[in-house]
């Protein structure tokens, strides 16, 4: 009984959600039409869209700490589908939405020995090179194509959150060459079980590998990377989750930063767009950390795939030109 | 040896702890000159309100067009082009995105001397190629074409 009241809740709220979002956009629509009759100005005075995007980011903050996503995952899809703004620009937001993100975790994982240097760098190094390729063929495809992949590599994520298994402690047998040659390997405290967890990590080749395709995706849609950079550490590399979790933040702060620079110099960055919403995803993630502390209901994690879901489906469909 | 390998490394403190300086002091600037441009206490190159306008003859606003587009379209500078301008309330907000797309630059150039005395070459490497990728990514030498 009690089960099925929360699973209505959480129905409730992303239906509500949802609605917002139809809302928004349908107003965009609808404010268009009436400023092309009247051949110059937009009924809406400006000020709406960065307060309404101030919302909808803080409300983003407070569901990709509960979901366990990063914030720009939810941030380009969303905002690209339903506020009037170009996926250029929204692209450009998302990417220092990702990076404000990383560099203010940065500092606390790193002097907690959660996020590795020595794992982090090599990673960074192909994966924000990657990046910046990634950003340059985002700039140069058009904006239907961009949501049409854009779209697809929601569903794909989608898919992979569904799927996905996470390891805390995957089985390293052997570290390969490389990453024995670059000493990456490390010990932390987990406290969960209250001893010293040592690690060390394989398959490095393979994984450095999997990062230019992480890095030129990260580039190209603006989405951070949090998503493909968990598995990949985790999952491939053999890092613990917490170790894989923590590195990840990290290099974003490096991966976004390229390409960061690429959207900066093409113009492709809007201060009315960038700031309303770091504040907006900042302030939502810091609340979102508060109620995390008291209770972290599963069902967020479904109502943010459920997000995700519809988000991917909307940036896919607007890429076909099915809904525009 | 064990209790060593717990802590984090020394160019591992010394890179967070500059980062820690410059996210603040970069997200403090981000939001001073936002208010800036949002209270018009600086005119603004590109006028607030007209970025939500429709242009004669488009039919999506200014912020709808594509990136070269509106750049074309207010004869907006591209690449550093954005320094000259500095003096404006919409591009003072620059100053604190380069800051925070440059602070990983910093974090490398302070962690390479550490690197270099330990005698870490292929980290000292790393971070070398590290900081010629963001400084070419920073150049603006880099185009994105297809327009």
């Amino acid at each position: 009984m009690i089960h099925s009241r929360k699973v209505l809740k959480i129905l409730i709220v992303v239906l509500s959600i949802m609605v917002i979002f139809v809302s928004i956009s349908a107003f965009a629509s609808q404010t268009q039409e009436a400023a092309k009759e009247t051949a110059s100005a937009s009924t809406a005075p400006w000020w709406v869209w960065p307060l309404a995007l101030f919302v909808v980011t803080f409300i983003l903050g407070i569901l990709a700490v509960l979901g366990g996503v990063g914030g720009g995952v939810l941030f380009v899809p969303i905002i690209g589908g339903f506020f009037p703004f170009n996926i250029d620009f929204v692209r450009g937001a998302g990417l220092l939405v990702a990076l404000a993100g990383a560099l203010a975790a940065g500092p606390g994982l790193l002097r907690r020995n959660l996020a590795s240097l020595r794992l982090a760098l090599p990673v960074a190094l192909i994966a924000s090179s990657a990046a910046i390729i990634g950003a340059m063929i985002g700039l140069a495809l058009k904006p239907n194509v961009v949501n049409t992949l854009l779209g697809a590599t929601i569903l794909f994520i989608v898919a992979i959150m569904v799927t996905a298994k996470k390891s805390d402690f995957p089985n390293v047998a052997k570290p390969d060459n490389l990453s024995q040659s670059l000493h990456i390997m490390g010990i932390y405290r987990e406290e969960s079980l209250g001893k010293d967890i040592e690690w060390q990590v394989h398959r490095t080749p393979q994984g450095l590998a999997l990062f230019i395709v992480i890095g030129v995706m990260a580039g190209m849609f603006g989405l951070g990377a949090g998503w493909a950079n968990v598995p990949a550490l985790n999952l491939l590399m053999g890092a613990p989750l917490k170790i894989s979790v923590a590195t990840s933040k990290f290099l974003l702060s490096i991966t976004d930063a390229s390409a960061v620079w690429v959207y900066l110099n093409q113009g492709a960055v809007l201060p009315m767009i960038v700031v309303p919403s770091i504040v907006g995803i900042m302030l939502g993630s810091m609340i979102g950390v508060k109620i995390l502390v008291k209770s972290k209901p599963k069902a967020i994690k479904w109502m943010v795939i459920g997000l995700l879901l519809f988000a991917g489906t909307r940036a896919l469909l607007k890429g076909l030109g099915i809904w525009e | 040896m064990t209790e060593d390998r717990k802590k984090a490394s020394e160019e591992q403190l010394a890179y967070a702890g500059v980062l820690n300086i410059g996210m603040w002091i970069g997200l403090a600037l981000l939001v001073v000159t936002f208010i800036v441009y949002i209270s018009g206490a600086l005119p603004s190159y590109v006028p607030i309100e007209k970025l939500s306008e429709i242009p004669k003859g488009s039919n999506v606003p200014y912020w709808g067009m594509r990136a070269h587009e509106l750049n074309e379209a207010f004869n907006i500078p591209i690449g550093w082009g954005w320094t000259s301008l500095v003096g404006k309330g919409d591009y003072l907000n620059f100053v604190g995105i380069a800051m925070l797309g440059g602070l990983s630059i910093l974090c490398y150039l302070v962690i390479l001397p550490i690197l270099i005395r330990k005698k870490d070459t292929p980290y000292v490497v790393i971070a070398m190629l590290e900081v010629a990728v963001l400084l070419l990514a920073a150049s603006g030498i880099l185009k994105a074409g297809g327009h």
